[in-house]
């Protein structure tokens, strides 16, 4: 439980809440057509004779978006149901061509599942918090209307008409609104892990209708919710959830009451005002699609599915830890993102195998150069980094050099800095530029013996006690090296030359 | 050059091959004959060019010794609910006026493949909604029957009235006709030809407006059993466009037909003998029986005990589809659009639809909304879809008894149109005969028996196993060579 409360004028109050979150499948396809998805096409390019319900036109299930539910279903440890069967949502709307959407009501392809938010006490959330997942259906995506391009009409745009969801429902099990941004963003990480949706809130491949009531703490009966619909970042649906719960206290103790009611978020004021009240509520007439038959699934389909699915956060978050031996901050900062952890797990073989040590050897290296050395780097630069030039082949070679003793972190940054900016391969780099430390003990013991003989004082006190001076020859020995000596070579040498 | 349109599917396919006459002067004679047929108001629009043009292939392809088509050189009448590309596709209503699509039904272009040509697009009740032709919103088509010694003009049935005035006038050799409680059998019954609606699947229902999607099938009309069965073979086959459309192949029904019954049983189920049936219809029927045992057959009494629950059952299941199917014509996209000055989006939704959708089809979305809205859906459409299943599992339990069931395919033969114009129950219980088989998905045929004493035709009902047209097709066969019938109307337009 969330330590998250809204102080009243009676008391303190809690808030409940529950997500729909809206996803779209990734697939080149819609779900009962052949037309295109891509985003950002001209308006009404990419539409069927299917998606305009034209008349006489029927949908046929595109399998691959149902494949992409079920893998869904699975990832979040969901019950999948091999019998399920599609509705018909009946209403009116200029952006809804057949007249109706078809959705799944009665008999969602996916039941039961749940997620794990992670514990994190600066956000308030004191440990891990498993989140009850009610359902997931899949259902057409409606398309856009347009608004500012004629002075007394509404254009319509149904590029998006019939494109595949994923409607994710949540159970009312958040608390708070670092809960349930914590809930959308586990959410996206593991749809885009499975490839099931990329996650886009920006370009609205994923939105979230927020339901929100409050009651005061302690109270077993759940307050009358709300419904903000279409909300499209974490962000927004923490700025809605602040708002709803504080403006519903408001409400209760000035004596109203909280209407059920579809509210709409503005972005501008970070309010939310009424969409249509219950009263207003459409009757969608839901019965099943007499143009579809029921979806069976077959086990051969469900062994397929299953056996598709990649390693998600979790158990990849686990194994960083234990396997890789990060830490818990670099595993699950590696983890959060599939670009991340891909370009990570790349780095790390190809630098096990150039330094020839395991990657559990190596990884934690590795992991520092990917998290905080080379960002740091790249943005240093700015606009002079060219990415292209960060090849995975050129930072391995950066990191078996640091690792072998020829560079030091300084040259690292060095030598990336002039990768970034001028390509090229880092140990030709290192040797024209000079950018190389001088492990040639014969070398380091010349200027070693210099020193010492020239500070015969120093090296008395020294022996009589006076160990800080050890740092002083250091520096002396650096500096006699122009700063290119491996500082592990004249640590030995000095100790051994001081006894 | 007339004697030509007295010719079926069958005849004019074979003298087409044979060369004994040229498929383009079947194409002008039945041209001809439908351009002299106006009073009949049997089609909507004539397409004689694409008759013509279809002819000339086949006749050059014949020239050119190439194979010819199923239907190469048959010109048919296409009934206006299958979307014809380029040519005006109504479902005879408002709301589509003037809409010519951009794409063709698979149904069509399976006859088109198979050499068929097109004579026009045929009325039919507004979206298929009726049981006389009088809700077509491009007029009533009248039946070329009369009762003997009157001249009132008769109902040629619905939905598919153009269809079956058509080929009963000998305008067309046959045309498409589309089955969702009675549609095809019924006008069938009434004109004196033959009608089978094929299993629910055989035929794909891409392109077809729909009605109820659960029960739409479409079929041929013609005057034979053997040109039913031709030209279903060539509408028939799986089509990946359409989920619910059978992955079976099509079987050669007219290679395998026979009216040789012997090992068949032939089911009379008892609850068809109805209270409002006419007495003509009940002796017709057991004259039905007496020419199937003559081929052969064992007469079997069987019971399907739902039977009346049916037509209620059809009565919310089909307007509870067609609420929701007809939602699309909504003025934005295509057909009309009635946007009175300064008007919003829901006062061009509701000027649209009523002026574009005619009495009969508000009805039905009145009472399909109905039926589907929280609070009723449960009392009704829920227990209409478990009547439907037990009146399907009532067949199922029947064929244990029997190969096929012979019934009345009405319970009166055609009445006078305008005669029950006010009355929509009683013009409901047309279907009650029709009904259960489409509720159950079978393919069920209408073959002509004889004339009533006022010298209207009425037919008998096949009622088939799933997938078993063959048999349906057999006994039609058994029937139509006992009853020879040969009744044309005497032509009056």
């Amino acid at each position: 439980m969330s330590n998250y409360r809204i102080q009243g004028q009676t008391g303190d109050w809690e808030v409940v809440i529950g997500l729909e979150v809206h996803a779209q499948v990734t697939s080149s396809a819609k779900l009962f057509s052949g037309a295109s998805t891509a985003f950002g096409a001209e308006p009404n390019s990419q539409v069927s004779l299917v998606d305009a319900a034209m008349p006489g036109m029927l949908p046929v299930p595109n399998r691959e978006c149902i494949r992409q539910a079920v893998r869904t279903g699975m990832a979040i440890e969901a019950e999948i149901h091999k019998w399920s069967r599609f509705d018909r949502k009946n209403y009116f709307y200029a952006d809804l061509p057949q007249g109706y959407q078809i959705s799944q009501l009665y008999h969602p392809i996916v039941g039961e599942g749940q997620l794990t938010i992670e514990a994190d006490d600066k956000s308030g959330i004191p440990e891990d918090k498993v989140i009850g997942i009610e359902r997931i259906h899949v259902e057409q995506d409606a398309g856009k209307l347009m608004h500012d391009q004629h002075p007394t009409m509404s254009y319509v745009d149904l590029n998006r008409s019939g494109v595949a969801l994923m409607e994710i429902v949540s159970k009312p099990d958040m608390t708070s609104p670092a809960e349930a941004g914590a809930y959308v963003r586990k959410l996206r990480s593991i749809l885009r892990y499975v490839g099931s949706c990329d996650g886009n809130m920006e370009e609205g491949s994923m939105r979230a209708d927020v339901n929100v009531s409050v009651r005061k703490v302690g109270a077993e009966e759940l307050g009358t919710r709300t419904e903000t619909k279409n909300v499209n970042s974490v962000r927004f649906v923490m700025q809605v959830i602040e708002y709803e719960a504080n403006r519903q206290v408001d409400v209760l103790e000035s004596g109203g009451t909280v209407d059920q009611e579809t509210r709409l978020f503005d972005v501008a004021t970070g309010t939310t005002r009424t969409m249509r009240s219950k009263e207003d509520a459409h009757d969608y007439r839901y019965f099943p699609d007499p143009d579809l038959l029921p979806l069976v699934l077959e086990d051969d389909f469900l062994a397929d599915c299953r056996a598709s699915l990649p390693e998600l956060p979790d158990a990849k978050r686990t194994r960083y830890e234990q396997e890789l031996g990060l830490t818990p901050y670099n595993a699950r900062e590696l983890t959060a993102e599939v670009e991340t952890f891909g370009r990570f797990e790349t780095l790390l073989a190809v630098t096990a195998a150039k330094i020839g040590k395991p990657e559990a050897k190596v990884a934690t290296q590795v992991a520092n150069w990917a998290l905080s050395v080379a960002p740091g780097v790249v943005k240093g630069l700015g606009e002079e980094a060219n990415l292209a030039n960060s090849t995975p082949e050129a930072q391995a070679t950066i990191l078996a050099m640091q690792d072998k003793g020829e560079i030091s972190g300084g040259q690292a940054k060095e030598i990336y800095e002039i990768v970034l900016r001028e390509g090229g391969d880092p140990e030709t780099i290192a040797d024209e530029k000079g950018l190389k430390q001088v492990s040639d003990t014969g070398a380091i013991e010349a200027a070693i013996d210099e020193i010492l003989a020239n500070n015969q004082d120093k090296v008395e006190q020294y022996k009589g006690g006076k160990d800080k001076l050890f740092g002083f020859f250091v520096g002396q020995t650096m500096k006699a090296m122009q700063g290119k000596a491996n500082p592990a070579v004249v640590n030995q040498i000095l100790k051994d030359k001081l006894g | 050059m007339t004697e030509l349109t007295k010719l079926g599917v069958k005849a004019i396919r074979d003298g087409v091959r044979a060369g004994d006459f040229t498929a383009r002067e079947v194409a002008e004679s039945f041209n001809s004959a439908v351009a002299a047929a106006a009073e009949l108001n049997a089609f909507i629009v004539t397409t004689p060019d694409h008759a013509l043009a279809a002819a000339d292939a086949a006749d050059k392809a014949r020239a050119d010794g190439k194979k010819l088509g199923a239907m190469a050189g048959v010109p048919i009448g296409m009934k206006d609910l299958f979307a014809t590309h380029g040519v005006q596709t109504t479902a005879a209503s408002h709301i589509l006026e003037g809409f010519e699509p951009q794409y063709e039904s698979t149904v069509s272009q399976n006859l088109w493949d198979a050499g068929a040509g097109m004579l026009g697009k045929l009325n039919l009740d507004q979206f298929a909604m009726g049981s006389s032709n009088e809700t077509s919103y491009f007029g009533n088509v009248a039946s070329p029957w009369r009762k003997d010694g009157t001249n009132a003009a008769m109902s040629p049935g619905g939905s598919s009235g153009g269809s079956s005035s058509a080929v009963a006038a000998r305008i067309a050799p046959a045309a498409t006709g589309t089955d969702t409680g009675g549609s095809i059998r019924q006008p069938a019954a009434f004109t004196g030809i033959c009608g089978i609606k094929p299993t629910y699947g055989r035929c794909s229902r891409w392109g077809v407006v729909a009605f109820a999607s659960s029960l739409d099938q479409a079929g041929p009309m013609a005057r034979s059993v053997e040109d039913c069965a031709i030209m279903l073979g060539a509408m028939a086959g799986f089509d990946p466009k359409d989920a619910t459309s059978l992955q079976m192949d099509v079987p050669d029904w007219e290679g395998a037909l026979s009216a040789d019954l012997k090992g068949k049983k032939v089911g009379i189920p008892k609850e068809y003998r109805m209270e409002g049936t006419d007495q003509a219809i009940l002796d017709s029927w057991e004259q039905g029986k007496a020419w199937l045992k003559d081929a052969g057959a064992e007469i079997v009494d069987i019971s399907l005990p739902h039977t009346k629950y049916a037509l209620p059952a059809y009565y919310i299941i089909a307007p509870a589809e067609a609420s929701s199917n007809l939602a699309r014509y909504d003025g934005v996209r295509y057909g009309l659009r009635d946007l009175p000055e300064g008007a919003g989006l829901q006062d061009m939704y509701a000027e649209t639809r009523a002026a574009g959708f005619g009495d009969e089809v508000k009805r039905r979305i009145l009472i399909g909304t109905y039926v589907l809205s929280a609070g009723f859906y449960d009392a009704y459409y829920n227990q209409a879809q478990k009547v439907r299943a037990l009146v399907a599992r009532d067949f199922e339990q029947a064929w244990a008894e029997c190969d096929v069931i012979l019934a009345p395919t009405t319970p009166t033969a055609s009445f006078p149109l305008g005669s029950l114009e006010d009355d929509p129950l009683t013009m409901y219980l047309n279907d009650v005969f029709a009904v259960p088989a489409s509720l159950a998905g079978l393919p069920a045929m209408s073959v002509p028996a004889m004339l009533n004493s006022d010298g209207l035709p009425l037919g008998l009902q096949l009622v088939g196993k799933p997938f078993d047209e063959q048999t349906v097709l057999d006994a039609g066969l058994a029937i139509q060579q006992r009853a020879a019938f040969d009744h044309a109307p005497e032509k009056w337009w």
